[in-house]
């Protein structure tokens, strides 16, 4: 090409990436904050932001000359012309040191099921409330959720702290409700920030009107926050994709095992075994296109090569023999349904479970989880759309499962309809005996 | 080992020794990695859109990775418009050549001139690719096609699921979509329908430009800065050619431009630029005020909803 090239981070330098998602009730003005930091990260291009301006008076509003920052996130025609969110969207932005990818979710149509598919990859959710009404039943739900998952960090922002007047003892007191509640659903550490997504005021830059607050704006603890560590201590977890064998005149005998680890740090030496199926061998190295490597660590894909012929295919999952998940035929989870039709028991579905799908039966539901306290009440008869409940399932072949509480990488799967293929059902694996 | 000595481990692993590893680069070439292997894994006839454009380069580019030192399990797929830059199709074929890949071609021509497309009044043929898209799925029983659209570039787009079901007429329901949880892609479907899958979901276009950088994937020249003859239409400069510019009153001028994105050339803008290496280009990127997509896609600035709406048709 007679191009020059040159290593790339000359411009962005090296970033790293968090994964985060949003949740606050309706007019809680989780559209504007999203909004608000797209356009302080001067993520909103000159064209996107003439196209809101100008939808913005199409619709006869906005305040005052600003363009209404809500109306950059709704994608579909139904959204605009309706003017309600229906579906999770993802919004990216960046700051010199990060890139965020936010799953954005709608705060009513479809809750569960929007807010456990965004929880369910982020590090990070932001709990909107709002000033004037502090934290409600809506809140504690969203916080639930995100508790339910197990999304490593919380932070609450505070909104509409204009129409209080910036007022810290109002502040103070929804800090406290919420950090009563987090603590009550065993939520760590939670940062609460006094913010005004309309205005800016403590997203992206600090706020004249709190000199009384001391913590990070939204951006500087979205920047702060540890990325990726909690799965890297988990245990090694390396789910077999592929076996990859080119049987080509330069490799003809080359067999390594292609995957994405889970969890954990694998390394060159490392005894492993393979479950289910139970065969153990020895890793002889870790192969990458640029080369080999030493070791590598939760979210690699990679090439795992191993001593003997180990029957490890897709399907198999790779761990120390002395800190292997369970293998199991009979499953307890919670279960979010997030079908049309209900769950009772009897059901004939599958389990996807990392790289392997097995025939499984719901044999029993155990009981409806209230999100008030994670507590799990009666033994419902049916588990509805958007409710989540503890089931037990027989599986057609064993699966090797962590428990959710343990390892959120390897401890989800998904419930599946055998017939039609649609997802029916986030699983969470229960702790196990 | 024991957990303590795991965690004690980790860290100084994680940050000390392979830190470019770690970039969010290599987080995002991981994922399409694991994306393209599960569907490998679980469909029988997937297939590559391939256009020559720098996200198709990038998708082929990680697609190669996912399955070193193996040949690619997959062929590819080019929906020819016919309106092409040369530039592009000598990239594509001296590309296939080189790595000995199978390459279908799909001609919108083909379909014009035996009466099963005709041509739109106002000469464009992106809008034309969905059925020739479709037939070919059909013909060929692709039931995976990887393509290599990012949600940055659209609102409609922003809503895409990373693997996306596609019933027998292609069409897209952003209101029935699966709910993608975790990293598990369910890609279950029945006989007629099909699967269009996005690796590079969670990309910017910053994100495939610096990627280029580092990984060295070659892409056609006309990204760079070259003196080309042009002309001025709807604030885009338009390149002349068969497809039918310039009209009468349209003045051909020579300017120093590079693209930004290549499809049709009937409705695809170049932008004035210096920009000759990849590092300029980048910084070019970085320093942009418009889209991508706004600065040179004439097809998207027709209305809100102008992807959607060909989204909702099978289109890519």
């Amino acid at each position: 090409m007679g191009v020059p090239v040159t290593g790339a981070g000359a411009v962005t330098g090296a970033m790293s990436l968090l994964r985060l998602t949003t949740a606050g009730s309706v007019d809680d003005g989780k559209s504007t904050l999203v909004g608000r930091l797209l356009r302080d990260t001067q993520s909103i291009l000159a064209d996107q932001l003439d196209a809101v301006s100008r939808a913005t008076v199409a619709r006869g509003g906005g305040i005052g000359d600003e363009p209404d920052l809500a109306l950059l996130t709704d994608g579909l025609r139904a959204e605009r012309e309706q003017g309600i969110t229906i579906d999770v969207a993802y919004r990216y932005f960046a700051t010199p040191t990060r890139k965020f990818v936010l799953a954005d979710c709608p705060g009513h149509v479809q809750y569960t099921r929007n807010t456990v598919t965004g929880a369910s990859t982020a590090e990070l959710a932001v709990v909107l409330v709002d000033a004037r009404n502090g934290v409600v039943e809506q809140t504690r739900r969203h916080l639930a959720v995100a508790a339910f998952l197990r999304v490593p960090h919380v932070v609450l922002a505070v909104n509409k702290m204009d129409l209080v007047d910036f007022d810290e003892p109002t502040f103070r007191r929804i800090e406290a409700d919420f950090a009563t509640a987090a603590t009550s659903l065993g939520v760590p550490d939670v940062v609460s920030v006094p913010v005004s997504a309309l205005h800016g005021d403590n997203v992206a830059f600090r706020s004249d009107h709190t000199p009384w607050y001391s913590g990070p704006t939204l951006l500087e603890h979205l920047e702060d926050v540890p990325t990726g560590r909690e799965a890297v201590e988990e245990p090694m977890r390396f789910p077999v994709q592929l076996v990859i064998r080119p049987r080509t005149t330069n490799h003809p005998d080359y067999r390594g095992l292609s995957g994405r680890l889970a969890s954990g740090v694998l390394t060159v030496g490392d005894d492993v075994v393979a479950l289910p199926s139970g065969g153990r061998s020895t890793v002889t190295g870790i192969d990458t296109p640029d080369g080999p490597i030493p070791w590598a660590t939760a979210g690699e894909s990679v090439t795992v090569l191993v001593a003997d012929e180990l029957d490890a295919g897709r399907g198999e999952v790779l761990a120390r023999p002395e800190q292997a998940p369970r293998v199991v035929t009979e499953l307890d989870a919670d279960l979010c349904w997030l079908a049309d039709r209900p769950l009772r028991p009897g059901a004939r579905v599958l389990v996807k479970h990392g790289t392997r799908t097995v025939r499984a039966i719901v044999t029993e539901l155990t009981g409806r989880l209230d999100l008030h306290t994670l507590t799990h009440v009666g033994a419902p008869e049916a588990l509805e759309l958007n409710e989540i409940g503890g089931a037990r399932l027989q599986l057609a072949e064993p699966l090797a499962v962590d428990d959710y509480a343990t390892d959120r990488h390897t401890g989800g799967f998904l419930v599946i309809d055998a017939s039609d293929g649609s997802t029916l059902a986030a699983g969470l694996v229960a702790k196990g005996p | 080992m024991t957990v303590t000595a795991m965690r004690s481990m980790a860290p100084s692993r994680m940050n000390g020794m392979r830190p470019a590893e770690r970039d969010h680069l290599a987080a995002l070439e991981s994922e399409a990695v694991h994306i393209i292997r599960e569907v490998v894994a679980e469909f029988d006839r997937p297939v590559l859109l391939f256009s020559g454009g720098k996200d198709s380069a990038v998708l082929l580019h990680l697609a190669l990775r996912a399955f070193h030192p193996a040949p690619l399990p997959f062929g590819l797929l080019h929906v020819d418009t016919g309106h092409n830059f040369p530039e592009v199709i000598e990239f594509r074929d001296r590309l296939v050549s080189q790595l000995g890949l199978r390459l279908h071609v799909a001609k919108v021509q083909e379909w014009i001139d035996d009466g099963r497309l005709s041509e739109r009044p106002d000469g464009t043929r992106n809008p034309l690719q969905t059925v020739p898209l479709l037939d070919s799925i059909a013909e060929h029983r692709f039931d995976a096609v990887f393509g290599g659209a990012r949600r940055d570039e659209d609102r409609a787009r922003a809503k895409e699921r990373i693997v996306s079901l596609r019933d027998a007429f292609g069409g897209w329901d952003p209101r029935r979509q699966r709910p993608e949880l975790w990293s598990l892609y369910n890609g279950r479907h029945t006989a007629g329908e099909h699967a269009r899958v996005f690796p590079l979901s969670n990309w910017t276009e910053l994100d495939v430009w610096n990627y280029i950088a580092r990984r060295e994937v070659s892409i056609p020249d006309i990204y760079y800065a070259h003196e080309r003859e042009v002309f001025a239409r709807d604030g885009m400069w338009l390149t002349a050619g068969e497809w039918g510019g310039p009209r009468r009153g349209e003045q051909i001028v020579t300017r120093t431009v590079r693209f930004r994105t290549v499809g049709d050339a009937s409705c695809t803008g170049a932008v004035e630029s210096t920009a000759v290496t990849l590092d300029q280009v980048v910084a070019e990127v970085t320093a942009s005020r418009l889209t991508e997509r706004g600065a040179t896609r004439a097809d998207d600035r027709l209305s809100e909803a102008a992807m959607e709406d060909r989204k909702r048709e099978g289109y890519f």
